[in-house]
Formats: structure tokens, sequence, C-alpha cells
């Protein structure tokens, strides 16, 4: 593996003094070697969830696998730390089955794969079971237009429903430090307040039942990988089928483009949601329950029964579309009962469109 | 000049999904170095069959694609001034796809 060429470009690794550098680390602009690079970022992970909290010994966690990069390195890591520093946690690996055939079910082989190599055990739910709909079938029903919000709103409660079922305490989730500048952009493009208040959160829901957490908040999709890289980590990189999130594609060029001129623009970001104070005369919506499932809902109905209830009903539009959260509160009363459904498809919120 | 071009996280669906190329890039006349700038405007010629605009955006690759040169970060090498050698092995990540 060592290159055993030695070129006047190679340089000095700026930790050990010793090995050949193989990496310019974004957050620091420093040059490391792999070995220093291992050992670095992971014992920077570690201290992202000793500093702020986010498990306590004995807790049963779910990792939210997809298969790809960012999950695919969290279950790695975690495991790995989990031994290492003794952390107590019952880890599992947690799967959405979407039901999209050439893309879901080519990545799930890959988390069962993970499940052999990392040694955790997975369990998967899926849209079919959950809701009576594959995407496929959604897809088929509704079109290439709003699938994206049904996925990402169903997949949401998915996870959750998952790790209800699996007695979880906690789900651990892959987003980097890339993902989370980029949804500061987006809450702030799309002038959502409710959303970006919370948004930079390391861990959101502790006043719900399963509490979400970030070990990756501060982690750059560079390292991430180039982790897997060095590591050789078996991950799966397909684009879903179905048409990418545009507006979203935008914000993360924006953000990669901002990256290449300045590194840190990330971490700034970041930093400035973390920073933003709401002014209390902002009107932020009420979490409730909904009524027809029980999970939380701002609305009389989560997002998912309003989505679900149009498709079997046959009206795919109910629930596409949206209001501004400041509005909201205000709609909370529109829906009441099944017949006057229809007239206010466009009153509630759109929880899917961002994971967070 | 022989070299391998690897392309991971996705760009393989660039080239018939094809991870690994061992490929012979001619040289400019009368030049015995192959600069990065210039392997990349052969790769884009040679082996991406569609979607360029994943791969590059103007002169540059795509930003969210990682190169390594040996297994190691271009970056260091000074990005597409990079000169290139015999039997260099070259890699291309897109860092762009879901995680």
């Amino acid at each position: 593996m060592e290159d055993v060429k030695q070129k006047n470009r190679s340089r000095l690794c700026s930790i050990c003094n010793d090995k050949k550098a193989a990496l310019k680390r974004p957050k620091t602009q420093e040059q490391i070697c792999r070995e220093c690079f291992y050992s670095v970022f992971e014992e920077e992970i570690h201290n992202v969830i000793v500093d702020n909290k986010l498990f306590k010994s004995g807790e049963r966690v779910a990792i939210a696998a997809s298969g790809g990069k960012d999950s695919t390195v969290l279950a790695y890591i975690l495991s790995e730390l989990n031994r290492r520093h003794n952390y107590g946690l019952d880890l599992f690996l947690l799967s959405v089955d979407e039901g999209i055939t050439g893309y879901r079910d080519d990545s799930l082989e890959t988390v069962k794969r993970n499940e052999i190599q990392y040694g955790l055990p997975l369990k998967v739910v899926s849209y079919k079971d959950l809701y009576g709909w594959t995407m496929d079938e959604i897809v088929k029903a509704i079109g290439l237009k709003n699938n994206c919000t049904f996925c990402g709103v169903f997949r949401r409660q998915a996870l959750d429903r998952g790790a209800a079922l699996m007695r979880t305490d906690k789900l651990a989730t892959g987003h980097n430090a890339d993902d989370m500048a980029e949804t500061v952009l987006l809450n702030i493009l799309r002038g959502d307040i409710a959303r970006l208040s919370r948004c930079t959160l390391i861990t959101t829901g502790e006043d719900g039942p399963i509490p979400r957490c970030k070990p990756f908040k501060y982690t750059y999709e560079k390292e991430i990988v180039m982790y897997a890289y060095f590591k050789k980590l078996d991950y799966f990189s397909t684009e879903c089928i179905y048409s990418p999130n545009a507006y979203r594609g935008f914000a993360r060029e924006f953000i990669k483009d901002l990256e290449r001129i300045r590194p840190s623009a990330i971490l700034d970001i970041i930093r400035s949601g973390e920073n933003l104070r709401i002014s209390t005369s902002t009107k932020m919506p009420d979490q409730g329950t909904c009524e027809r499932c029980g999970y939380i809902s701002s609305q009389k109905w989560c997002k998912a029964c309003v989505l679900l209830d149009g498709l079997n009903r046959g009206l795919p539009r109910q629930g596409i579309g949206r209001t501004r959260g400041a509005v909201l509160s205000k709609d909370r009363e529109q829906i009441r009962t099944d017949s006057e459904m229809k007239g206010s498809i466009s009153q509630s919120k759109p929880c899917g469109t961002l994971d967070f | 000049m022989h070299l391998t071009i690897e392309f991971g996280g996705g760009l393989e669906l660039l080239c018939q999904s094809v991870k690994i190329h061992h490929v012979d890039v001619d040289m400019k006349p009368g030049e015995d170095k192959l600069a990065m700038r210039d392997l990349l405007s052969w790769v884009q010629t040679n082996l991406i069959k569609e979607r360029p605009e994943m791969f590059m955006k103007d002169d540059h690759v795509r930003p969210g694609v990682l190169v390594l040169i040996n297994d190691c970060d271009w970056e260091l090498s000074g990005q597409l001034d990079t000169l290139l050698e015999e039997k260099d092995v070259i890699v291309f990540i897109s860092t762009l796809h879901g995680g």
C-alpha cells in the first residue's frame, strides 16, 4: 500500500512528522498521514459524543442505516468507540425499506453485509408493512412530481416506529457538517423559522419518545469519504432512481463551491445557525399529537396520515403544497373531519421535505 | 503514459459502471510531463460517457469530487498543477451521493 516512489511532492505529516501526509484536513488545513488521520477523526467524534452527552451507559441505540457512506462510517465508528471507550451501549442497525426497486433493495444488501462485518444486529421496517404502499406503488399513483415529499415524511416516521418497536432509547443518524450547513441555508431560503431554530441542535426530540442525535454534526463530508476510502469500508453510492431534490441540490452545490474557496465556511454556517436567536414575537407552531396515529404533529393529523389518507382515497395531491410556519397555528383547526379534508389540502406543513 | 484511473462514490455510473480503467494517455508532442489539468480533459473526452457535468465544472473537477493521486489527496500536490508520472494511480470519488 505504501507508495514506494519518493516524489518531490510528498510531504511529511504535520502531527507525527514521520510518515508521508495523505490528506489535507478541511477543518484545520493540516497535512496529515493516514494513521494520524484515523486517530484525530475518531477522537474528535468521541469528544463530540462525550462533550454533548449524546449517550448514557446502558442505552439501546439504533443507528439509522441506509447503506450509504455516512451511515456506514457511523456504524463502524460507533461500534469501534463503544468498544474502545466502554460506552456500554447496546447498538443495532435500523433500516427503512421504502420499496424502491433497483435502489433500496441494492443498498439494503450493503446494510446486510455491514450487519455481519460490524457484528451489529439489523432491523428493517418497510413502507409496505407500515403504510400498505411501496414507493414504487406511490410513484405509479402520483407520478414523479411530489414523490420525495411522501418518501421524506414516511421515512422520518418509519425510523421512529422501527425504533419504538425495537424499544430503542436513542436514534443516531449520519448527518454530517455539510448536511447541516445545507439545511441551515435551506431553512433560511424557505423562511422556515421553526426548523431554522432547531436544525442545528445535535440532539432533537428529547421531549418525545425517541431522541435523535447526530454524532457527525461537526464532521466534514470529505473526511467521512476519505475515511471510508482508506479503511475500504463497504458502502453503496447510487442516487435514488426517483428524481433528486433540485432545490436541495442547488444549496448543496453552493456549499461545495464555498468550501473550495474557504473550507471553514461549512462550520461557520453551522455556527451562524446555532447562534441565531428567534425573536419572541415570532409565532411558532404548537407541537401536539396526531389524532389518528398519535405521532407528534402541529396539526390535528400528522403529515404522514394526511398523505396516506389521500393515497388511499385516490386523492394523492392531498397534503402537497405548503404554508409558512408562522401561520400554521391559525390553520390548526382547519383539518377537522374527513369531508373537510379536501378543502384544506394546502394547509398542512411539509414535514418531510427536510430530514431534520 | 500508462496510468490507472479509478472512479468511486457513484462516479463510475458516468462510465458504464466500470470502476477501474488502465489507460495509455498520449503526451503532447515534445513534452514528457502530464499535468492533472490535461488528464482531466482527457478523462472527460475518453472515459466519461454520460452526464459530464457530474464530473467537471468549468476546468476543474466538480466541487464535491475528491481526487487522490497514489492514495494521496491531490490538495497536497497542487491539484490541477500536479505532474503525473508513469504508472500513477488516480482516484476520483464523488461525495455527492446520499448517506
